[in-house]
C-alpha cells in the first residue's frame, strides 16, 4: 500500500520517538509512506490565530503538492491533519476564489490513527502479533485535533472516537472506557501559559487513576509532551505521586509486533514506561 | 433608585452584519443558551465567558470584546464549535477577533500568548518549516521570560528541560529549510 506523508515539523525535532515508531511500524505493514516533496509547515496554532488567509495558504500549498502526487496523504499530528482538512474545506468550498492556490478534492486527507485503524490494516496487524500486550490498563486519549468539530474532520463519533480503542484491543491490551478521550490538554499554551495545561493534565490523570488506567496511549505529540514531561511538576503541585507513562499508539503496535526499536524510543521518554512493561513481562 | 448609575449600552448591530458578511461567520442566530461556555475547558482563566463574547458582539460592543483575554484563553479545542446547537463557529469568531484586536492595535492582555504566535511565524517565514530550539530561543528572548525567569531562580528548571531533551536526542542542532521559502514568504507578508 502506498500512500502520501506529511510529517510534520514537530516529528522532525523533539517528536522523534513517534516519527521512529512511525518508520518502523509502516515498514512492518508494509505501508510505503512516500514524504510529500517540499512540504512547509501547517501554520499551526499561530497561523490561525493571527492571519486567517496564511493558515488557509499554508496548509492549502501542502495539499496542491499532495493532489500533484496523486495519492491519499496520512498524517500524524492531529493539529497538522486538523489544518490541512481546514484548507481542503475552504479550497472547496464557496470562498475559494479568495485563496491563491486551487484544489480539486482527489486526494483524502488521513488522520494516521484512523488510517492505521481501518479493518484491512488491522487484519494485517492481527495476524503479525508476537507479544499481546495482556494485563497492560491503557485509556486512549485522543484530544481534540483529530476529532473536532466535524465538518472540518469528517469524524463520524467526534465526541466518542474510537480508533485507538479499535487498534490497542486487537494488540491484546486491557482498554478502559473513560469519559476524557477528547477533552483538551491546553496544547501550545504549555508556552505562555503552562498554569493553564497543568490544570488540565492534572484533571486527566485523575480521571485515569479513577478508572484504574496504568497508561495513556495518544496520537498527539502535543498531548503526549504535555502529559509526558512535566508529570513530576504537577504530581507535586497536587502533593500526589504519578506515574503514567504515555505511549505512542505506534510505539505500542512496534512492542507487540516485537520490533527491535522500542527500547530506542521509549527511552526519549520523560516518563520511563520499563517499569510498567517490565513489571507485565512485555519488555 | 438612582437610575443614572445603571450602565446602558448603545447596540450597534452593523459591527456583526460586518463580520457575518466578511468571513461567514453566523452570530445572530445564537440564542444564548450557553452551551459552549458549559462545554469550555478554560473558562476558570477566562475575563468573560465564550457566550457573553457572542452577546457582545451581537450587541456592537467592540472595545470590549477586542480587549477580553477570553480570545486569547481559548484553547482552540472546538469544543464549543462542535456542539453549539445553532451552528455558530464560536471557535471561528475567537480566531476573527484576535486578529481584529491586532490590527486595532489595543492592549492584548495576553502578550507572552501573542508573542508566541508572532515568533512562531516568523520563524515559518524563515524556513518554511519551524525550528524547535530557536523558536524556543526567540520566544524566550522577546517576552522577557528569560529575563523573569534568571531574576527569579527557575532558569535553572528550563536549562535542564532543554538538557534532557537533547540528552534524548530529540533537539535538532540544525534546522531544516524548504526549497520553495519565497513562495512561503509570500504568503506570510
Ligand atoms: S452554544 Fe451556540 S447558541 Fe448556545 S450560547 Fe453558545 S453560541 Fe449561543
Ligand atoms: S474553542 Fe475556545 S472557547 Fe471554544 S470550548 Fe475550546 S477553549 Fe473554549
Amino acid at each position: 500500500m502506498k500512500v502520501s506523508y506529511y510529517p510534520g515539523c514537530s516529528l522532525e525535532g523533539t517528536a522523534r520517538d513517534y516519527e521512529e515508531s512511525i518508520q518502523a511500524v509502516c515498514k512492518e505493514l508494509e505501508i510505503e509512506l512516500q514524504e510529500l516533496p517540499d512540504w512547509n509547515c501547517c501554520g499551526a496554532t499561530a497561523a490561525h490565530s493571527l492571519n486567517h488567509w496564511a493558515a488557509i495558504s499554508l496548509s492549502g500549498r501542502n495539499l496542491v503538492i499532495a493532489e500533484k502526487m496523486g495519492e491519499d496523504v496520512v498524517v500524524p499530528c492531529p493539529l497538522c491533519f486538523n489544518r490541512l482538512k481546514t484548507a481542503e474545506k475552504a479550497l472547496l468550498g464557496v470562498d475559494k476564489g479568495q485563496f491563491q492556490y486551487t484544489l480539486h478534492g482527489k486526494v483524502k486527507v488521513w488522520d494516521m490513527a484512523n488510517f492505521i485503524s481501518q479493518d484491512g490494516v488491522l487484519d494485517i496487524i492481527e495476524s503479525k502479533v508476537k507479544k499481546p500486550l495482556e494485563g497492560l490498563k491503557v485509556v486512549c486519549y485522543y484530544g481534540c485535533m483529530s476529532s473536532r468539530p466535524p465538518k472540518i474532520t469528517d469524524a463520524k463519533d467526534c465526541e466518542n472516537p474510537v480508533s485507538m480503542d479499535r487498534i490497542l484491543k486487537c494488540l491484546g491490551a486491557d482498554v478502559i472506557p473513560w469519559s476524557y478521550k477528547t477533552d483538551c490538554c491546553g496544547a501550545s499554551h504549555v508556552i505562555a501559559r503552562p498554569d493553564l495545561v497543568f490544570k488540565l493534565v492534572g484533571k486527566l490523570y485523575q480521571k485515569a487513576a479513577e478508572v484504574g488506567a496504568e497508561c495513556f496511549v495518544v496520537s498527539c505529540q502535543m498531548c503526549q509532551a504535555n502529559l509526558d514531561m512535566y508529570q513530576d511538576k504537577v504530581a507535586s503541585k497536587l502533593g500526589t505521586e504519578i506515574y503514567f507513562p504515555i505511549f505512542y499508539f505506534t510505539e505500542l503496535i512496534g512492542l507487540a509486533l516485537g520490533n527491535p526499536g522500542v527500547k530506542t524510543w521509549l527511552s526519549r521518554h520523560f516518563v520511563d514506561p520499563l517499569r510498567l512493561l517490565k513489571g507485565k513481562n512485555l519488555i | 433608585m438612582e437610575q443614572e448609575n445603571i450602565p446602558t449600552i448603545k447596540p450597534e448591530p452593523e459591527w456583526m452584519a460586518q463580520i457575518e458578511s466578511d468571513r461567514r461567520l453566523n452570530i445572530s442566530s445564537c440564542y444564548q443558551c450557553r452551551k459552549c461556555t458549559n462545554g469550555c475547558p478554560v473558562t476558570f482563566a477566562m475575563d468573560i465567558y465564550p457566550d457573553q463574547v457572542i452577546r457582545l458582539v451581537q450587541l456592537g460592543q467592540r472595545d470590549r470584546v477586542l480587549r477580553c483575554n477570553t480570545i486569547w484563553i481559548c484553547a482552540a479545542c472546538e469544543t464549543c464549535t462542535t456542539r453549539c446547537p445553532n451552528d455558530v463557529d464560536i471557535a471561528g469568531i475567537m480566531d476573527y477577533l484576535k486578529e481584529r484586536a491586532i490590527e486595532a492595535g489595543v492592549h492584548v492582555p495576553e502578550q507572552k500568548t501573542y508573542i508566541f504566535h508572532s515568533v512562531f511565524l516568523n520563524d515559518v517565514k524563515r524556513r518554511g518549516r519551524v525550528f524547535e530550539g530557536r523558536l524556543m530561543q526567540s520566544y524566550m528572548i522577546k517576552s522577557g521570560e528569560l529575563w523573569n525567569k534568571i531574576k527569579d531562580g527557575s532558569i535553572k528548571e528550563e536549562i535542564s528541560l532543554g538538557w534532557t531533551l537533547f540528552r534524548k536526542g530529540r533537539l535538532r542542532i540544525l534546522p531544516k529549510g524548504i526549497k520553495a521559502k519565497k513562495e512561503v514568504r509570500k504568503i506570510l507578508m
